[in-house]
């Protein structure tokens, strides 16, 4: 252990009760540098001030109760070190304030319930098998269980929901933690609802099409269950194993996107658009009153564009193909030519351990 | 005046699976619980869940194993018990929807676990504590039959005027609203009290609160001096590294590179029960075999790499997190620190406590399955087992009985009370800083080896705290989420429940399971092969104490060697 260090915590007052607006106060802890911003807080609420308000509880990152934003990130007070937390503070204070995307209540204390729970309520979060159970347990691939226990590895922390910039712009958004409980039962081969599920959430305009793909959820996520991944493979299942056509248009934007990338090799923007309105197809969705509706509406920032000289009439009509567009073309059937989608799962295999061949087979855990 | 057929208090495993059982008899069930459920203390149980589920396994050898590893202290009536339905408690749960971990065929897959004679632990990767409270919250979120009042904190039961228990009083933390809550039965399930030690495995909130509550009402509390401390914690921290790692084959090393556990243990070694394996490591580290840091090494880089990324995540975790240790590539050094405790409110096989309308279960209660020790990946089975069982007889017995009316003075007395803290002089001491006391006396006087003279000391110590913590310092005047008036109230539930550890580890002049007294150094089992209960004395002084026999049915004790 090393010695202890004085840090400043800069934190995010709010007292419903004072009638006070929200405000920073700084206090000074001293602390051994590896122990965690929780830690830090503690002692605050130990030496000086026991009202400031948090919620909090194993100091191990399993039950998922302090969740807050350290300089402008969300994270878990109780797994960020203090030592971490000064590299990013602004002139040395370690700002520590509540969630986002969900109501204060007092301190670093959200409403929850508010938000995050009744997104975890919105996917039917719990098991659907068919029929009555067997005898004995149900008899399931080991990888399959495996594979689920990333998503059941989530605490319910709502880091990420804090994190989410989709939910910022649309707070209707499922959001990531509630997506990735669907992948749980969507995964779990002992659920009978899979493609109810993923019609259901490829059809609900804030379900698996909202998500934009910035990856915050999975920077932040402290228990790597890298939510974003789990609503990439749940659009997968949707598209690719249920061929579930959305009026998202999220089954044709990615089928036009992943056609246009494998004819051209980047991407032909004129093109995206209709054929994410005709289901991937280019002639279905010239056609499509929706995807002329929105082609009108895409004129100004078109406009804008030609005028910029970012867009030129000869690269937005004849796109011009990748001079090895044949190496492109090489990757999709190579990918095609497998038995099987390959999903590559982190929580199984590290990436230190992705090129160490299986060091032991799927273990029965016997021993 | 909200009311429930069945009020269940805590909703860690146990508290939800009763919750869910007395549902499904039809009752009218409330769940109130001072923290989410699913941030619940569970949530830490990593290793995983004992049954004798396969079929070259069977329910004897792991009630054995059980009352072995109990130091015979355990009821055996109630080890059967647990023992024959584990199987059938684990299918469910799996039927439910809990991700078990497979073998290659499909089957559910197990791994072996300390002081068991048989690989007979079932789990989800180290998360299994984790898996099943969120699956159980699952089930209270679907059936939505189940009234739950999170984030609220109770602070005393109510009795009618024949002792009865017909409520509770309880303090809503969002609002600070105070509540009389009307049942027919109450079911207490709000864990352990670890945090009456520091260091500690345990969260937080696990300040023994309806132990000490039952405790005030007259309920007797038993084999209150059998306190767990688990072989492989982080030094300072006290974070839990599963045992699960040695279930996995990591090794044991004291500083000079001896695997120890070859003198202690030379049949199971690294799985010796938790008590012997503690013990051996504390003597190591007394004799200077330890390592600066007061610590033993815990070598996991001999598992597969593969394997500790998908049995043994959360460990990396820890590790990397927690110690700045790579758990693939190096030892990471721990040592014996507090975990569990044995007793508590002393119920019998169907949780009822001596108090009528009174349930307890989980590690709450005692029963008693675990005796002097409990067995690695017991503990989840007992929540379950008992849970299940009180919540059924709970809300059968509902059926038929008219709802109490519980007299509102109980909630007058509680109103006044908490603004007599508010109006306390600042002049006292912290909260914390009494906390901080008891808990560093705690574990330095009344941990792996004890001795009169210590716990006298330490009962000394915990005597004056109860004074001072009568008129600790309160800042926060709020009624919004006023954790510290929680921390005031959760103190006092500590200090009782300190005193009664203590008093009955004075009182048990001899060594058994997790109670290892240096000055009386062998188990003595023609004067105390029998349980110590606790029970407040009417004048306020020292705790009465009583003896209750140990429940036998076929296995006599024997000398007790891993």
């Amino acid at each position: 252990m090393a010695e202890a260090q004085d840090f400043t915590l800069k934190i995010r007052r709010f007292d419903p009760e004072s009638g006070e607006q929200a405000h920073w106060q700084d206090f000074g802890v001293e602390l051994d540098p590896d122990r965690s911003v929780l830690d830090g807080i503690l002692q605050v609420k130990d030496r000086e001030d026991a009202s400031l308000a948090i919620r909090c509880s194993c100091r191990a990152a399993i039950c998922g109760s302090c969740g807050v934003r350290i300089n402008g990130k969300s994270a878990l007070a109780c797994n960020t070190r203090l030592s971490d937390a000064k590299q990013t503070a602004f002139n040395g204070a370690i700002a520590v304030e509540p969630m986002g995307n969900m109501p204060v209540i007092k301190d670093l204390i959200v409403d929850m319930d508010a938000v995050h729970w009744k997104k975890i309520q919105r996917v039917v979060p719990w098991l659907l098998p068919e029929g009555d159970p067997p005898e004995r347990e149900y008899i399931v691939p080991a990888e399959a269980m495996i594979d689920v226990t990333q998503s059941m590895a989530c605490i319910q922390c709502g880091v990420c929901v804090s994190a989410c910039l989709s939910l910022e712009v649309d707070p209707e958004f499922i959001g990531p933690a509630a997506l990735a409980k669907a992948y749980r039962f969507v995964g779990d081969p002992r659920d009978d609802h899979t493609e109810e599920r993923l019609r259901d959430l490829a059809e609900d305009p804030h379900g698996i099409y909202d998500c934009t793909h910035c990856f915050a959820c999975i920077e932040v996520c402290p228990k790597d269950v890298a939510p974003m991944s789990q609503i990439m493979r749940l659009r997968r299942r949707a598209t690719a194993d249920f061929g579930i056509k959305d009026s998202n248009n999220g089954y044709g934007h990615e089928k036009g996107f992943v056609d246009i990338i494998e004819k051209w090799g980047t991407l032909h923007e004129a093109q995206l658009l209709p054929r994410s309105f005709g289901d991937g197809s280019m002639i279905k969705g010239q056609t499509e009153p929706g995807a002329v509706k929105q082609l009108v509406e895409s004129l100004p920032t078109a406009f804008r564009g030609l005028k910029s000289g970012k867009i030129t009439p000869r690269k937005a009509l004849l796109h011009p193909k990748l001079p090895d567009q044949k190496n492109v073309k090489h990757i999709y059937k190579e990918v095609h030519d497998r038995d099987k989608r390959i999903e590559l799962n982190l929580y199984i295999v590290s990436e230190n351990s992705v090129e160490e061949e299986g060091a032991q087979g799927e273990g029965s855990g016997e021993n | 005046m909200p009311h429930h057929d069945v009020l269940v208090i805590g909703a860690g495993l146990a508290g939800q699976r009763a919750a869910l059982s007395a549902a499904e008899q039809g009752a009218n069930v409330g769940i109130i619980s001072k923290v989410h459920p699913v941030r619940s203390h569970s949530n830490a149980a990593q290793g995983g869940i004992n049954a004798a589920l396969d079929p070259e396994d069977s329910w004897e050898s792991h009630a054995f194993d059980t009352v072995k590893g109990s130091d015979y202290l355990g009821d055996q009536d109630a080890i059967e018990i647990m023992c024959r339905e584990a199987p059938d408690e684990l299918l469910e749960l799996e039927h439910l929807g809990v991700t078990f971990h497979r073998d290659e065929t499909g089957h559910l897959g197990k791994r072996a676990f300390g002081g068991a004679s048989a690989a007979r632990t079932y789990y989800v990767a180290d998360i299994t504590g984790q898996a099943i409270l969120h699956v159980l919250y699952e089930q209270l979120m679907k059936h939505d039959v189940v009234h739950r009042y999170e984030e609220w904190f109770t602070t005393a039961l109510v009795q009618d005027e024949e002792g009865k228990v017909s409520g509770a009083v309880t303090r809503n933390i969002r609002d600070g609203s105070m509540e009389l809550f009307a049942a027919k039965s109450v079911i207490l399930a709000t864990g352990g009290n670890g945090q009456v030690f520091n260091p500690t495995t345990n969260a937080l909130v696990c300040t023994g609160d309806a132990i000490a509550m039952a405790y005030r009402i007259g309920a007797p509390l038993m084999d209150m001096e059998m306190i767990q401390y688990h072989p492989t914690t982080l030094a300072g921290l006290g974070l839990l590294i599963t045992e699960g790692a040695r279930g996995e084959g990591a090794h044991l090393y004291n500083a000079g590179g001896e695997r120890f556990m070859e003198k202690y243990a030379p049949n199971k070694m690294e799985l010796a029960s938790r008590d012997v394996v503690s013990r051996a490591e504390q003597t190591e580290i007394n004799e200077g075999r330890g390592f600066p840091d007061g610590t033993v090494a815990l070598d996991i880089t001999v598992v597969p790499r593969k394997r500790i990324h998908e049995a043994l995540r959360e460990i990396l975790n820890v590790g990397r997190d927690f110690a700045g240790v790579d758990i693939t590539k190096e030892p990471i050094h721990i040592k014996p620190g507090n975990h569990y405790a044995m007793g508590g409110v002393k119920s019998d096989t169907d949780g009822l406590t001596s108090i009528p309308g009174l349930y307890a279960v989980g590690e709450c209660a005692c029963v008693s399955v675990h005796g002097g020790n409990r067995l690695g990946a017991n503990s989840l089975l007992d929540t379950l087992i008992f849970g299940r069982r009180a919540g059924a007889h709970a809300g059968k017995r509902s059926k038929g009985s008219p709802m109490p009316q519980p007299s509102r003075a109980s909630l007058d007395d509680e109103e006044a009370r908490i603004r007599a803290i508010f109006d306390r002089e600042r002049s006292g001491r912290r909260v914390s800083e009494i906390k901080a006391e008891l808990g560093a006396t705690m574990d330095e006087k009344c941990s792996v080896y004890r001795d009169e003279e210590g716990l006298r000391e330490a009962l000394e110590v915990v005597t004056r705290l109860r004074e001072e913590a009568k008129v600790a310092t309160v800042d926060d005047r709020g009624t919004i989420f006023n954790q510290d008036l929680l921390g005031a109230l959760e103190l006092q539930f500590m200090i009782d429940n300190a005193e009664t550890i203590l008093v009955s580890a004075i009182e048990r002049k001899e060594s058994r399971g997790a109670q290892y007294r240096t000055d009386f150094p062998d188990r003595n089992d023609d004067d105390w092969l029998k349980h110590i209960t606790v029970q407040p004395n009417g004048d306020g002084e020292a705790p009465e104490i009583e003896y209750s026999e140990v429940t036998m049915t076929q296995w006599e004790p024997e000398e007790r060697t891993y």
